[in-house]
């Protein structure tokens, strides 16, 4: 940031029409980079998709030993079987998507401009759901976990490359970055606060994994929940763990946040379904 | 494997009685108040210290914030210790740590026992 601001004057010294320095999320993301690269330069970029197993060596040898039978798998498999489970109408999940759902979930988190908002898989498929005469799934864990393990399971290897395609875009983008700097509940810290600023250090005997790739490998079998979450599970317990209140999985907060998170991520590649303590 | 549910408990009804269970027999037991501001310090509903701080005794501290030492020495006024431990964000605006006093995480009490505490270290 310092290094910019001191182009940017630099550069008015010198009477150089530069392109206006709005930053803008390009320039974030990169900013986020830089700021990683600085603050672990042994750690290649690529490697971010593993969280905290990236900083923490110790941590990364039993989760090696755990991904050699995935607690994920379970969930793959049966997320394949209900993702091809015809609803009663006849209709399958995949006429809702491109490619009939195979190899898509890096679409999403996408920018609906006609709808004016953010559109997260878990929303869309939900709607195709509904669209579809069924009810909707519930949120954050369950059978829609399993099926967005398939979905991301079949889109693994690809680069994560979320658009920001207009102003209200941009908007959404905005507000979801807003959340992730504010301070938030009586503890008082930000999702920066532990992500970034405190990124690789440890809370009592947690590690924290920084924010870059941090939206790469959901939904994710954790431990400590005994089964698969989506990622605005993980918000809610980040929320709840600074005492503040969880905001409602798949509102308007949350998925505004999804969307500046997954933005700081592009160029990584999506690893989804993962595992973690 | 530990499994920390969460670094910091939330501070439901039930773990608040649990710990004024815990601390009320110290008190009873006259202890002094920096006997009572460690057991608070410790507590993880309240201080919860070492989630960031190692200081001399602390059991798997993390090392988001400095090494608690030489407090006296780095405190020499009561008042600027009990302003860092209060509101830590009127030293260091981006500071990650708690405001314990202004976000009443611990009353002014358990507060005054912490600053009794810390000065031992
Ligand atoms: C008090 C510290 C703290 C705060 C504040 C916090 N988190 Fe976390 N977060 C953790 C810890 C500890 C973990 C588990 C270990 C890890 O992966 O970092 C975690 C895990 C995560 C994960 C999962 C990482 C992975 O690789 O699967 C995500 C995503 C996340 N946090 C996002 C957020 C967001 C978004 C916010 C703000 C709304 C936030 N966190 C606020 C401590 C925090
Ligand atoms: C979530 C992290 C966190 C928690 C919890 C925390 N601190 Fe801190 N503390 C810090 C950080 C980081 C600093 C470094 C200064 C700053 O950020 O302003 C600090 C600084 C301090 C200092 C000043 C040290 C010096 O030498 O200048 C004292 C004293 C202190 N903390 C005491 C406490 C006490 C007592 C508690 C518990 C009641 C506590 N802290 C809880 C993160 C924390």
């Amino acid at each position: 940031m310092k290094k910019l601001l001191t182009a940017i004057s630099v550069a008015l010294f010198v009477g150089v029409t530069a392109t206006p320095a709005i930053a803008g999320p390009a320039e974030d993301a990169n900013a986020f980079r830089e700021y990683f690269k600085k603050r672990f330069p042994d750690i290649p970029f690529d490697d971010y998709i593993n969280g905290v197993y990236a900083v923490n060596a110790g941590a990364r040898e039993q989760w090696m030993a755990i991904e050699e039978f995935p607690p994920y798998q379970i969930a793959i498999d049966e997320g394949k079987k209900l993702f091809g489970t015809p609803f009663k109408n006849g209709q399958t999940y995949g006429s809702c998507f491109s490619n009939n759902g195979v190899g898509v979930a890096d679409e999403y988190p996408m920018f609906d401009s006609k709808r004016g908002e953010v559109v997260t898989l878990e929303l869309a498929i939900n709607e195709c759901r509904v669209k579809n005469g069924e009810e909707p799934l519930p949120w954050s864990k369950g059978k829609i976990a399993s099926i967005l393990a398939y979905m991301a399971f079949t889109t693994r290897g690809k680069k994560i490359d979320i658009k920001v395609p207009d102003d209200k875009a941009l908007a959404a983008y905005e507000d979801g970055k807003r959340f992730y700097y504010a301070r938030r509940g009586q503890l008082n810290m930000s999702c920066a606060h532990c992500h970034v600023d405190n990124a690789g250090n440890n809370l009592r005997a947690n590690t924290l994994s920084p924010a870059l790739g941090h939206a790469s490998h959901w939904p994710v079998y954790r431990s400590s929940w005994g089964d698969m979450g989506t990622l605005h599970r993980r918000f809610q317990g980040c929320n709840e763990q600074v005492r503040a209140k969880a905001f409602k999985p798949q509102g308007k907060e949350y998925r505004d946040l999804e969307y500046f998170l997954t933005y700081m991520s592009n160029g990584l590649t999506w690893n989804g379904p993962g595992a973690r303590e | 494997m530990r499994k920390p549910a969460s670094i910091f408990a939330t501070s439901t009804g039930a773990v608040l009685l649990l710990g004024s269970a815990f601390l009320t027999p110290v008190v009873a037991a006259e202890a002094t108040l920096a006997e009572t501001g460690k057991a608070v310090a410790e507590d993880r509903t309240k201080g919860n210290c070492f989630a960031c701080h190692d200081y001399p005794g602390a059991v798997l501290p993390g090392n988001v914030g400095p090494k608690l030492m030489n407090m006296k020495a780095r405190f020499p006024d009561k008042a600027k210790l009990r302003a860092q431990i209060y509101d830590a964000t009127k030293n260091n605006p981006n500071t990650i740590m708690p405001p314990f006093g202004k976000h009443r995480i611990l009353t002014d009490k358990e507060l005054d026992a912490v600053v009794e505490w810390v000065l031992t270290l």
